[in-house]
């Protein structure tokens, strides 16, 4: 008998993956390419949706070709994305209107402002689950309607159609021009504020709200179904599954069970717990959102920490600062120090996400003395990491009542042994890292393997999951309080910064 | 004896041309001064620039020395750097193999732990990672011993701990182990190290063979070895398959 797979494409925000995975979820080989960030202007953050789709052109084949297989053996394919940005283009001809707006991208700032003066304003949060920020797709695509002149006429005729990753890949694979599909997932559409969480319908009164015309958006359909079999690329592999990349993580973690939660460390960071089939609004700064919607189910809620800007930070090391030449090399960096020696970093780049969702906080560095060397800003770097993360699950706890026994982690920042050990240490809980650090494609993988049945049921899955890693805390807690003390006096410090904005939440 | 080859020769020549006077040069530059057609001195810094003796200047587009020329003796690949770019396939040979993975690098004549992932089955493990491991005790540390004349040199002319009853003291012995190893291209050990338990490993290379590091799998005698005591062979060569998916790896890009 023919061995089968199950291909994953991640297209995330630096770089898209083709993965294929065998029936132990094992990984047999990975294509992987990256795309350019493009920043016009402060603040403004675009990538090209053709160069994206062309990278998926090359690495399908190339997955294939490393992995020794033809496109039959494929048994099913699953599709996972970075969320948020914002991508339209052309029906009749398939061309983008411009580039593609990142979920990073913060140009919408002022036109946030003057939404929440809006009458209506206070009903959003409770249809949509998320709070008013420039994060999200709805005011990135209103931008584009009230800024690219003649669009939204074009929208209105229905000549133009908007997406996020997910639905621009699943268009050109299924056809593009030639009867290309225009669908969504529940995930993906949680993550626009158009969407009503308690029906995953377009909502009307948001449509209204944001002023967005409902023929160019997409059909919301479960996460995992059999959407219809690619005819580009590579012909004939049945697309089963498409989510957002961190719902996917979710999945791939095996968070199938209420109150399962793991965080995702990569360009930004987000900590997911399930909710099950109950809409868990939070107290705390966290979001709603879906968790996933298996075929014919009712949806699974989750609730949200999501943080902006992490594996960015050592990024912005890399090429902004150029204090390192690789990611990883800012661990060697750090430990050529003990400590901070007194530094705090605060990555407020695209504002500051959860739990203060504050648009209009900016970056700072703290604490510094002549003393200070790189590696001491290596190490605030990597620590900023951390104390954003104790953040979110402090708010998580506090939602709940309860602390969290341990955190589940993945991603590529989990490669990083001293941030592994420093989170576990400020969260005085153990880090454990799963045997698939690709989590978020294993979660695309497994979602597509369920649809067609090549897994049979999340039991199965579940008993996939492996510890790979695991760090217990070790830091003295006086010395953890006290670090977190100044950690948090250095966040108060963006907020006066910021002191002509307001806390949006 | 073949001739001299050209191509070492011509970088030879650009290298010796950025080291001198500006050191900055455009590649029209380069070629002119050197007589050579455009497209070969291109693909020649091309290749002087993948191996990091050469950096092109983003804003400008030129040509000067790269910082690897002057510490050329000092590491080659960074240790975070090997953890990041391996962690897949090391997470993959756990899978298949069942045995907890390693990957070694030497630090100071031992074997210096730079990634561990425990054995997938949900036991109480402690992450290895820093630890240090005997060269001449180990797979890792054969395999280190084996592609680095000094060090096996150095490890010949010393004394050698015993750690167990079945560990490879004398010199003359573990010389003809590390050339056992050259030849077939992965190294194994029989509780050398630790009664009851056994490893196997093979080298990670980067472009051109050198051997910046080693993976392999450790593990109860009998899960590691046949009932005759030799690594199973399936094993082996899962092992080797990881070692060159990481080799490739490391080769796709930098
Ligand atoms: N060893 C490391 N230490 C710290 N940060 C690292 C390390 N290795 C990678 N990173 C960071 O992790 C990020 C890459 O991880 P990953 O590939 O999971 O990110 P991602 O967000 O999924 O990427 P994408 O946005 O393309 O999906 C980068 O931002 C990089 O800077
Ligand atoms: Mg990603």
């Amino acid at each position: 008998m023919v061995q089968r797979f199950v291909m994953a494409i991640d297209q995330g925000t630096t770089s898209t993956r083709c993965i294929l995975f065998d029936h132990n979820a094992r990984l047999v080989s990975v294509a992987q390419r990256e795309h350019r960030q493009h920043h016009p202007r402060p603040g403004w953050v675009e990538q090209d949706a053709v160069e994206i789709w062309r990278n998926v052109d090359r690495i399908m084949p190339q997955a294939l070709r490393d992995a020794g297989i033809s496109a039959d053996q494929v048994a099913a394919l699953g599709i996972t994305n970075q969320r948020e940005t914002a991508v339209v283009w052309d029906r009749h001809t398939g061309v983008p209107v411009g580039r593609a707006i990142t979920w990073e991208d913060i140009r919408t700032e002022s036109l946030i402002a003057e939404l929440e003066a809006r009458p209506g304003i206070d009903q959003v949060r409770d249809r949509c689950g998320l709070p008013l920020a420039t994060y999200f797709s709805a005011p990135k695509l209103k931008w584009l309607l009230d800024n690219v002149s003649g669009l939204r006429d074009r929208a209105e005729r229905g000549d133009v159609l908007f997406g996020t990753m997910d639905s621009w890949l699943i268009w050109n694979l299924t056809g593009g021009v030639h009867g290309g599909l225009h669908v969504t997932d529940v995930t993906n559409a949680s993550r626009t504020m158009l969407m009503n969480l308690s029906t995953q319908k377009w909502d009307p009164e948001l449509l209204a709200f944001f002023d967005i015309p409902q023929q160019m958006l997409p059909e919301i359909r479960p996460s995992t179904e059999i959407r219809g079999r690619t005819v580009r690329v590579v012909p004939g592999i049945e697309i089963a599954a498409a989510l957002g990349d961190q719902q996917a993580a979710l999945f791939g973690q095996t968070c199938f069970a209420k109150g399962d939660t793991k965080c995702t460390y990569g360009t930004g960071s987000f900590l997911l717990m399930n909710t099950g089939n109950t809409l868990v609004r939070s107290q705390h700064g966290l979001l709603t959102t879906i968790g996933y919607q298996l075929g014919g189910e009712p949806a699974t809620y989750a609730l949200e920490g999501s943080i902006a800007v992490t594996g960015s930070l050592v990024q912005w090391f890399r090429d902004n600062l150029g204090l390192i030449h690789t990611a990883p090399e800012i661990e060697t960096l750090a430990r050529t120090v003990k400590d901070n020696g007194g530094c705090y970093i605060v990555p407020a780049f695209s504002g500051l996400f959860a739990p203060h969702w504050l648009p209009r906080a900016r970056g700072l560095v703290v604490g510094l003395t002549s003393y200070i060397t790189k590696g001491h800003l290596a190490r605030a770097a990597l620590e900023a990491t951390a104390w954003q993360t104790r953040e979110v699950v402090d708010a998580m706890n506090a939602d709940l009542g309860v602390p969290a026994q341990r955190l589940r982690v993945d991603g590529g920042m989990t490669a990083d042994h001293l941030l592994m050990q420093f989170i576990a240490d400020v969260l005085d809980v153990p880090v454990m890292r799963p045997l698939v650090a690709e989590t978020v494609s294993l979660g695309a993988a497994y979602a597509a393997g369920l649809a067609v049945g090549y897994w049979p049921d999340l039991e199965g899955l579940r008993r996939n999951w492996h510890l790979a890693a695991r760090w217990t805390p070790q830091m003295d807690p006086a010395h953890r309080d006290e670090e977190y003390a100044n950690w948090k006096r250095a966040v108060e410090l963006t907020f006066a910064w910021a002191k002509s904005g307001r806390k949006t939440n | 004896m073949p001739g001299p080859i050209q191509s070492i020769e011509r970088a030879a020549a650009m290298l010796r041309l950025l080291a001198r006077g500006s050191g900055h040069h455009g590649l029209t530059e380069i070629s002119d001064s050197l007589g050579l057609p455009r497209g070969t001195a291109h693909g020649i810094l091309r290749t002087l620039q993948r191996v990091e003796f050469v950096e092109q200047d983003r804003a400008t587009g030129r040509y000067r020395l790269g910082a690897a020329l002057l510490h050329l003796g000092t590491s080659y690949l960074d240790a975070n750097e090997l953890r990041s770019r391996s962690i897949n396939w090391a997470d993959t040979l756990a899978a298949r193999s069942g045995q907890a993975v390693r990957i070694g690098m030497h630090l100071d004549g031992a074997v210096l732990v730079v990634h561990h992932v425990f054995r997938p089955d949900d036991t109480m493990q402690t992450l290895g990672i820093g630890a240090m491991l005997p060269l001449h005790a180990t797979a890792l540390g054969k395999v280190l011993a084996a592609y680095d004349p000094d060090l096996s040199a150095a490890i010949r002319s010393r004394e050698l701990t015993s750690l167990t009853r079945r560990t490879i003291v004398r010199p003359a012995a573990l010389e003809r182990v590390l050339a056992e190893v050259r030849s077939a291209g992965w190294a194994g050990e029989a509780e050398e190290y630790m009664p009851g338990e056994a490893s196997i490993a093979a080298p990670i290379r980067i472009p051109g063979g050198l051997v910046v590091g080693a993976m392999g799998i450790s593990g109860a005698v009998d899960r590691i070895c046949d009932t005759a005591g030799r690594p199973r062979p399936a094993l082996v060569s899962q092992v080797l398959q990881a070692a060159e998916a990481v080799t490739r790896a490391l080769a796709a890009e930098s």
